[in-house]
């Protein structure tokens, strides 16, 4: 069991494929913080030593946001655009989609579960 | 996709007079606009701009945050107040 990056407990994965288990570090970043610390991207989370382990830790905390700091860092940027009443604020506010798609259908992701309509049918 | 640096961010040069001259009066009125492309510069802060929608000018007070912003964001050109709890809907 590793901890990297606060809770995160990747379990026997290919390290690539764990990392990406943290929130902010997808397949690209995974990869290459894998290439910057030295292991092959074939070894698994519970093969590594426990320098590995820190080393990655290192390279984690000095090139990237993860977790909480994102997140707070992204909800600052929403609640910016909510504050300014700019059209993507609002967008936010009624939780519609932000950029320009449709919503006669589709936009589940951000409507939430269809809602259905008394009577609609004649 | 994003603009190109190099280009600057894009202003109607008309704009920068009127604010000039805004700034130059007692700088107390809206200024109607109608370039809802422009995009917000530091000198625009603190005027108040009328924003054309398409309908009438919505006054937007420009504050530091809204600079990189273009002014059309800031004048909703469509209303919508969601459906009403349709009543009559009831008996198909």
């Amino acid at each position: 069991m590793a901890r990297i990056a606060g809770v995160n407990i990747p379990t026997n994965k290919r390290v690539p494929i764990a990392l990406t288990y943290i929130h902010g570090i997808g397949h690209t970043k995974a990869g290459q913080i894998v290439d910057k610390v030295g292991i092959a991207h074939e070894k698994r989370v519970s093969e590594l030593t426990d320098a590995e382990v820190i080393q990655i830790r290192e390279v984690i905390d000095s090139d990237h946001m993860v977790e909480g700091d994102l997140r707070r860092e992204v909800a600052i940027n929403v609640k910016r655009m909510m504050d300014l009443g700019c059209y993507r604020g609002l967008r936010h506010r009624r939780n519609l989609p932000v950029r320009g798609q449709r919503t006669h259908t589709n936009a589940r992701t951000r409507k939430g579960p269809a809602r259905s309509i008394a009577g609609k049918k004649k | 996709m994003a603009r190109s640096v190099s280009k600057g961010p894009f202003v109607d040069g008309y704009l920068l007079k009127k604010a000039d001259a805004a700034r130059a009066s007692g700088r107390r009125d809206v200024i109607k606009i109608w370039s809802r492309r422009s995009t917000i510069i530091p000198q625009f802060v603190g005027l108040t701009f009328g924003v054309y929608n398409g309908r009438k000018h919505i006054p937007v007070l420009v504050s530091e945050d809204m600079v990189g912003h273009k002014f059309g964001e800031f004048s909703p050109t469509r209303t919508y107040y969601g459906h009403g709890s349709d009543k009559k809907v009831k008996r198909k």
